[in-house]
């Protein structure tokens, strides 16, 4: 079998056993929880033989075990439950806002990565000198900005000073595509702002790193021009360590920007876990947390094998 | 090709060059030192000028001046390079750019690490053909493919396909040679090109070059600090020492008759004059070891036996891989051998370092070829010599301080050095220091590993001295693993040849290098270049006639 293939097989066998453990976390974590779901449902003024006769209704009486395994055979295949609160479908609710989440992810994460790897280079390129000095200084800036101050300065200066964008990010289903991407926009800026500094200071870093080798020597004697000895001879040997900090900025995108949602009123995955964890909605919790360590571990993968399949002693075995 | 300027005068003309660079000494403000005081280089059309001498003489410094370049914040600060009658000193970096790659090329000593890793051999040797508007595409990958040939790569027409690292270092060195030629340069720069290569591997290498700068009539500026391979190349030589010319002639006026002090001394170095003891009981006594390294299923020793009698120099010798520094490894307990047996004074040797003694451990020390890496760069010389005076005799304060000044005195460095850190020191001077730290434990065998191949010639003839000469007083052992046939003829009493973990002859030195030979032997020894004209062709005309060498250093 070719090393690479091999590699992938293993990485996803992998991934698999950790999703597999992660899930047993996820149920023993909401089962170590005070009270249970008849509880919940219930409340403190039910009476012992009613909540007996929910949880005998819920299956809640059979041992924790018992009560895991069924969880994850209806995981496997798509059942993940219905919601406490309004007996809607899990995974019903789930796809729609999924949905969203991975649109609103998907914009960003095509402006960021591409503008960080830029912005990178041409920092590497004068490093130390003003153009590096003045990116730094405007990522920094940005990242350090908490989510929320940074989306209502975006929402003041775009919808009220230069009123180009509405403040709120609306979208529903039948929405053409062009005009969900108008209603991601002010969302998808302060996205961007956020995730910016880390990508574009690990590939300054990383091809800073590479341009001490020897072979960018050899590269300046050839009388290349400094951006074309950045991009066909340092960055391709730089990419490895840019990839892993990619993935895990692609992650948060997915997973952890509750607060841009809730700020323009964004339907998504982060804003229905929030509102399911404050009603105590143990299964909407336990679906959601499945999903976001698949997402995680996921991108982990797909960044783990990139960054070999991008080593040519990998690809090309002697 | 677009038109260069024509003239009449040399192709490169150096005159009063100046370059200075800014110095970091420790605890001190930076200082501006000057490396180049003021050389003239002239080189016409289609010649070969060789630059020699030893490190910090200025010669790679003077090398890439001739495209402008300073390497690591270098400044060329003086004086005029004129290249086709063009002066680039001063030229900005885009006009530098016309003509690095052009007009001039590089061959570096690591080709290994001067290749691109993640992009084929192919697209790095054509790169400045297209790069620079010299050719299409087509014209020069069949331009590489002719060049590969003519310096004698294997599969010609399909090696430019590979990466770096599926190529040996021999070959890497030449395709970065085909990289110099392709575009057609007017002149390329050779710094040191198989100063990295095994001696059996260099004289191919450097026949290729040769045969490549003759074929092509293009000039060359080879730097090497091995008189005797620029001996076969070069039409001139000039000498450098500490960024001055010291003497500048022709081939053979420079090595037959030389006129200043210091090319004697270049052209005679290696002098050392020592008479091979009698054999004798042995020391040391290796009986058929045979190791491997574990998650590895072949053996890199494969059934050694040789001895080591007191007060006596064994000479390892062999190519990079052969399994000579694994052999000290052996010995000293770090990888225990699968099969076999050490004897050490009269007793068996556990195999492995945690089974033995603590005076056993102090019976056998090592010096290691880099003595950079050898020292705790944090720890002062007094420190790194006092160590082993603590932990085996449990000397201490002004005992071990006086100690450790009589080992200072020993290895001829004298006062002064005991507060001193090892970047404060010369690479001569840190050998001297790691000598000292093996002295210190009294040991009846040091092991000693390439320790002179970091250094200067001059330089490594002095701790050669040094070592001879601790030998006398104190009758310590050596095992001298090395790669230099020079150095085994100056220093040893015995010697083993090795070859891919075998020992492949063993014996007295004067038996060992007399004929008959065996077929290895014979390579290893008519490899190593001499210092005279023509030395290379003959060789390369006996191995013609006698087949001996065929596809070496493939």
């Amino acid at each position: 079998m070719h090393p690479i293939l091999k590699l992938l097989v293993q990485r996803i066998a992998l991934g698999l056993l950790l999703l597999l453990a992660v899930s047993a976390v996820i149920f023993l974590g909401v089962e170590a929880l005070p009270g249970d779901t008849a509880q919940a449902i219930l409340g403190q003024s039910a009476t012992p033989q009613a909540l007996e006769n929910l949880r005998a209704q819920m299956g809640l009486d059979q041992p924790a075990l018992t009560r895991y395994f069924s969880w994850l055979g209806g995981v496997m295949t798509g059942d993940l439950g219905k919601a406490l609160t309004n007996g809607v479908d899990i995974a019903q609710a789930i796809g729609q806002r999924l949905g969203n989440t991975l649109f609103l992810a998907g914009c960003a994460a095509a402006i960021a990565v591409p503008l960080a790897l830029i912005l990178g280079a041409v920092a590497a390129r004068y490093a130390g000198r003003w153009p590096d000095k003045v990116i730094s200084a405007v990522t920094l800036t940005t990242i350090s900005l908490p989510e929320f101050v940074a989306a209502y300065f975006v929402i003041y200066l775009l919808t009220i000073v230069f009123p180009v964008f509405q403040p709120v990010a609306i979208v529903f289903p039948g929405m053409s595509f062009w005009a969900k991407l108008q209603a991601v926009a002010l969302p998808v800026i302060v996205l961007v702002m956020v995730v910016l500094a880390h990508m574009m200071r690990m590939t300054r870093a990383a091809i800073l790193n590479v341009m001490q080798s020897a072979y960018i020597e050899t590269a300046e004697l050839k009388g290349l021009s400094p951006m074309t000895i950045i991009w066909k001879h340092a960055f391709p040997n730089a990419i490895a360590p840019v990839i892993s900090v990619v993935a895990i900025n692609l992650a948060y995108l997915v997973v952890g920007v509750v607060v841009v949602e809730v700020v323009f009123s964004y339907n998504a995955l982060g804003q229905y876990l929030v509102d399911h964890v404050t009603k105590r909605d143990l299964p909407v919790v336990q679906a959601v947390g499945l999903i976001f360590a698949t997402v995680y571990i996921g991108l982990n993968i797909i960044a783990d094998v990139t960054a070999i399949i991008a080593n040519p002693r990998l690809r090309h075995p002697k | 090709m677009s038109a260069k300027p024509t003239q009449s005068g040399p192709l490169l003309e150096i005159r009063g060059l100046v370059i200075e660079a800014t110095s970091y000494p420790p605890g001190e403000p930076p200082k501006n030192v000057t490396l180049v005081h003021g050389v003239d280089v002239t080189l016409q059309k289609g010649k070969v000028l060789g630059l020699i001498g030893e490190s910090g003489a200025g010669k790679s410094t003077i090398g890439l001046s001739s495209m402008s370049y300073g390497r690591g914040g270098v400044r060329l600060t003086g004086g005029e390079i004129l290249l086709n009658g063009r002066e680039i000193r001063t030229a900005s970096p885009g006009q530098l750019r016309k003509i690095r790659g052009k007009e001039v090329t590089y061959v570096s000593q690591s080709a290994a690490a001067s290749f691109n890793p993640s992009k084929r051999l192919m697209d790095q040797v054509i790169e400045t053909c297209l790069s620079h508007k010299i050719m299409s595409k087509s014209e020069a990958e069949a331009r590489a493919v002719t060049l590969f040939r003519k310096l004698g790569l294997p599969s010609p027409e399909t090696i430019g396909n590979r990466y770096p690292h599926q190529v040996s270092g021999g070959q890497l060195q030449r395709v970065m040679t085909a990289m110099a030629l392709c575009p057609k340069p007017d002149l390329v720069v050779f710094d040191e090109p198989t100063t990295a290569l095994d001696v059996t591997t260099q004289i191919d290498v450097l026949a290729a070059i040769k045969e490549a700068i003759r074929d092509t009539g293009v000039a060359a500026l080879y730097i090497t600090h091995d008189l005797a391979v620029v001996a076969q190349v070069a039409d001139e030589i000039m000498v450098l020492r500490h960024g001055r010319k010291v003497e500048l002639g022709t081939t053979d006026q420079i090595i037959n008759r030389p006129a200043e002090d210091y090319t004697r001394a270049l052209v005679s170095v290696r002098s050392i004059d020592h008479a091979e003891k009698p054999e004798a009981a042995p020391l040391l006594k290796i009986e058929n070891v045979t190791a491997r390294y574990s998650g590895t299923t072949f053996d890199v020793l494969k059934n050694i036996s040789i001895e080591l009698p007191p007060g006596q120099t064994l000479a390892v010798v062999g190519e990079s891989g052969s399994g000579k520094s694994t052999l000290a490894r052996a010995i000293t307990g770090l990888l225990p051998p699968s099969k076999g047996r050490i004897t050490f004074d009269g007793r068996p040797l556990s195999s492995a370092f945690p089974g033995r003694s603590r005076d056993d451990l102090r019976q056998i020390q090592m010096i290691y070829q880099m003595a950079d890496t050898a020292m705790n760069p944090r720890q002062t010389v007094g420190t790194i010599i006092g160590r082993p005076l603590e932990f085996y005799f449990g000397l201490r304060g002004v005992a071990r301080d006086k100690r450790v000044q009589e080992l200072l005195d020993q290895i001829e460095m004298g006062k002064g050095f005991i507060d001193r850190y090892p970047a404060e020191l010369s690479g001569g001077q840190k050998q001297r220091v790691c000598i000292a730290r093996a002295l210190a434990a009294k040991p009846k065998l040091i092991i000693c590993d390439e320790v002179t191949s970091a250094l200067d010639p001059l330089v490594a003839d002095g701790i050669l001295k040094l070592l001879l000469e601790l030998q006398a007083e104190t009758q310590m052992a050596y095992l001298f693993i090395t790669h230099d046939l020079a150095t085994v003829r100056a220093i040893a009493d015995k010697i083993a040849v090795m070859y891919k973990g075998e020992v492949r002859r063993y014996g007295q030195k004067s038996d060992v290098l007399a004929p008959p030979f065996d077929d290895y032997t014979d390579l290893l020894l008519s490899s190593v270049p001499e210092m005279e004209l023509g030395w290379l062709e003959a060789v390369l005309e006996h191995r013609r006639q006698t087949g001996i060498g065929a596809g070496a250093g493939n």
